[in-house]
């Protein structure tokens, strides 16, 4: 029998029926991607997998974990201790969930140095956004899951955080707990939605690509593609670049999985939770220290009607917020940091300002460094973190004037080379 | 104008990774500041190679079993899993049956009392929390079974916390029942110094000084909090030499693969 005959024969049956391989091909071997993209333009298809490591790590998890106080804490020791390679599972999902924000962070601060979230990439952009939130509600209630002291805490501490609303707050925290404090009806819900959410996120991530490729990728100059010349086909170009950069990545990723796996982690949520105790310095994980020192850094009512703890809780969530606004709020038609010469410094700056909040949310905020206090620098870095979108972004985006742009892909790259554009058109007439 | 670009890039990618590794040793160093700095031991299971030491684990659970047991529990340790530490089947069949395991209800509805098996877990020396505190000043003594990674600084702080009882200094008081500890937070401990040179007359023949003891049994606790380390470790050698390498294949064939891009124009990529 002619195997291969029989397959093509069964693709084209299906295919003309319903076009599934005729998309695939479409999407994943042709789609035609701008031939300058740098390794920045690794961490999408990076992120992609870390969601996909997550979710086949997790379900293997939850086939063994145990959603009851009593007994969460004990299943996942038993998953470390008992469980054929559990150790394994469990240290490449707490792991995974670190890459998983490195990645994306990367992802993002690509985006806004290159101007990805411009026309027409605004709701690219959003999605992107939405995905960034679903994530953090993810991570954060899959810390809650192994039920150590830190989960516990955390929970407690974010969830009251809604105690802030107006009127109707204390209810709402009543709603979220599912009783009077943090206890198994919260452990339920949240592993509940912790299973849920990653699958959500898949399909706005779907809709994410969906979007993507309605114009197909930005990329380091950020200008247009102008014809065949200034694209290649992703298939086989950008699949190798992105397994290299796959490998890349696993290496530094298991390297922690199998030399360090407690390193990002906090020693206390190796102590059972108990709501009788609590420890010294509740923190977040990493990922979210930023946030942390933003939400901490308001200590003073505003205006007299909007209570400290209030102020601190919307600027917190203001602070993810502001993301949707910047398509509208970056005037500049020019994308690429490269050409706007004051741009780039800024972004720079604003980077830096997140390494500061990062490090303040950290540390206690009675703490000083080299006597200046904590809560002050936490003040200070917040306020430049807004001013940035606010102030920053919107001024340097009328008063600066950009480079020349060059007036196509292949243009600046050919200048070197000397070659002919049609010697340039090669590549995509190869798909 | 390609050679800036590319600089550009180039120094981009310096500095993220730079302050990267610096939002790491940032968060590594405010760990390390919420305690006393710690006496940095050194441990045969330190570094990317280091592996357990079997005879100094066996020493560790000596100190364990005839020490600290009476106050701390080991729970996430049966018997079974003294396999690990290189005893044969009647050792720790010798070892389990020394403890005395409460077990039923029997056919009539009673507990009753026998001695452990190798499916048993360490028993708990207490019933239950508030018996354990009621003979402890209030204090209850915490499972030791993940110790090592439930405090910053692991092993080196419980080698640190055994060998850290001294005279308080002239301006500091130490409540009625605890104990000054260079080490534990606070300083105060409502743990009596537990070791002292010879509290135990170790199977071995090894010296059993205080310092010795503390570096034994704080390895022990080490293995019961991460009795997967060697199968961590060694496998992780390979997967990390099998992911250098595919790094390398994928890397030779980006270059093969866009070999013709550059031919045409020269660019980077
Ligand atoms: C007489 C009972 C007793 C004995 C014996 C004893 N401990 Fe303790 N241990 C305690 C108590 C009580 C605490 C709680 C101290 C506190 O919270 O102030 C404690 C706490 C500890 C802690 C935790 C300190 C911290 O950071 O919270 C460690 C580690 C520890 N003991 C190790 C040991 C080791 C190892 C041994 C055996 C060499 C041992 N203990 C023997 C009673 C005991
Ligand atoms: C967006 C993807 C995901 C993220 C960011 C994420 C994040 C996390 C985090 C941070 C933890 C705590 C790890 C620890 O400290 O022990 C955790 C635990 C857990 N997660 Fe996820 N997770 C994701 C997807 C999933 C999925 C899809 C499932 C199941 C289908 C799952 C099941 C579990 C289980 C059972 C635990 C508890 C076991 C443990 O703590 O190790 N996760 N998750």
């Amino acid at each position: 029998m002619n195997w291969k005959a029989m397959i093509s024969g069964t693709v084209e049956w299906i295919d003309y029926r319903l076009p599934i391989f005729t998309f695939m091909n479409h999407e994943l071997t042709e789609y035609p991607t701008p031939r300058n993209l740098s390794y920045w333009w690794n961490f999408g298809s990076l992120a992609g997998i870390a969601l996909v490591i997550m979710i086949a790590t997790g379900i293997m998890l939850a086939m063994q974990y145990t959603p009851h106080v009593d007994h969460a804490f004990d299943s996942v020791e038993r998953i470390m201790r008992d469980v054929n390679s559990g150790w394994l599972l469990r240290y490449l999902h707490s792991n995974g969930g670190s890459f998983f924000f490195i990645v994306v962070y990367i992802h993002i601060l690509r985006g806004l140095y290159y101007g990805s979230y411009k026309k027409p990439r605004e709701i690219l952009w959003i999605l992107g956004v939405v995905i960034l939130i679903l994530m953090m509600a993810t991570a954060f209630m899959g810390y809650v899951l192994p039920w150590g002291q830190m989960s516990f805490w955390a929970a407690t501490v974010i969830t009251n955080l809604f105690s802030a609303v107006p009127i109707i707050g204390e209810a709402i925290v009543t709603w979220l707990w599912g009783g009077f404090s943090v206890d198994n009806p919260t452990l339920n819900r949240f592993f509940a939605l912790h299973y849920l959410l990653p699958f959500v996120l898949v399909g706005v991530i779907f809709v994410h690509l969906w979007a993507l490729h309605r114009f197909g990728s930005n990329n380091p100059l950020g200008i247009d593609a102008k014809g065949p010349q200034d694209k290649i086909p992703f298939h086989p170009y950008y699949t190798i670049k992105d397994s290299f950069g796959l490998a890349v990545f696993l290496v530094v990723y298991l390297g922690f999985v199998f030399f360090a796996p407690n390193y990002m982690g906090h020693p206390d949520n190796y102590i059972p939770a108990n709501p009788l105790s609590t420890p010294p310095h509740i923190v977040p994980e990493w990922y979210f220290l930023p946030y942390y020192a933003i939400l901490r850094a308001i200590d003073f009512n505003f205006l007299w009607i909007v209570p400290a703890k209030l102020g601190g809780v919307i600027l917190m969530f203001g602070s993810i917020m502001i993301l949707f606004l910047l398509p509208w709020l970056d005037r500049s038609p020019v994308r690429s940091a490269r050409f706007r010469p004051i741009y780039k410094w800024f972004f720079w700056l604003f980077f830096l300002d997140c390494l500061i909040l990062g490090w303040i949310g950290a540390n206690s905020p009675d703490g000083n460094f080299h006597g200046i206090p904590f809560l002050l620098i936490g003040q200070l870095a917040t306020l430049y973190y807004f001013g940035h979108f606010l102030v920053v972004i919107p001024a340097i985006s009328l008063l600066e004037r950009p480079k020349p742009l060059p007036t196509s892909i292949s243009q600046p790259v050919l200048q070197g080379g000397g070659a002919t554009a049609g010697a340039g058109a090669k590549p995509m007439e190869k798909a | 104008m390609k050679t800036l670009a590319k600089s550009a890039a180039r120094s981009a990618t310096k500095y993220a990774l730079g302050a990267l590794c610096g939002l790491m040793l940032g968060t590594a160093s405010a760990q390390a500041a919420e305690g006393v700095k710690l006496p940095e031991q050194d441990w045969s299971f330190d570094g990317v190679l280091g592996l357990f030491d079997r005879a100094q684990l066996q020493r560790g659970l000596q100190v364990y079993r005839e020490v600290c047991a009476g106050c701390h529990g080991l729970r996430y340790i049966a018997f079974r899993n003294l396999a690990d530490l290189q005893y044969n089947e009647d050792q720790i069949k010798a070892i389990a049956s020394e403890a005395i395991i409460v077990d039923g209800p029997d056919d009539e509805g009673e507990m009753f009392e026998r001695e452990g098996r190798l499916p048993d877990y360490f028993p708990s020396p207490f019933a239950n929390d508030k018996a354990a505190a009621a003979s402890n000043n209030g204090a209850v003594p915490p499972d030791l079974s993940l110790m090592a990674k439930a405090r910053f600084g692991g092993a080196d702080y419980i080698h640190a916390l055994l060998t850290g009882y001294e005279e308080a200094p002239a301006d500091f008081e130490v409540l009625e029942g605890l104990s000054y500890n260079a080490y534990f937070p606070g300083h105060q401990i409502a743990m009596a110094q537990p070791l002292d040179d010879d509290a135990v007359e170790y199977a071995d023949g090894t010296e059993a000084s205080l310092d010795q003891m503390a570096r034994d049994v704080a390895a022990f606790l080490t293995w019961t909090a991460e009795p997967k380390l060697e199968a961590r470790k060694t496998a992780g050698i390979w997967v990390i030499l099998f992911f250098l390498f595919v790094t390398g294949v994928t890397y030779a064939s980006k270059k093969k693969i866009w070999a013709d891009l550059h031919k045409d124009d020269g660019s980077k990529e």
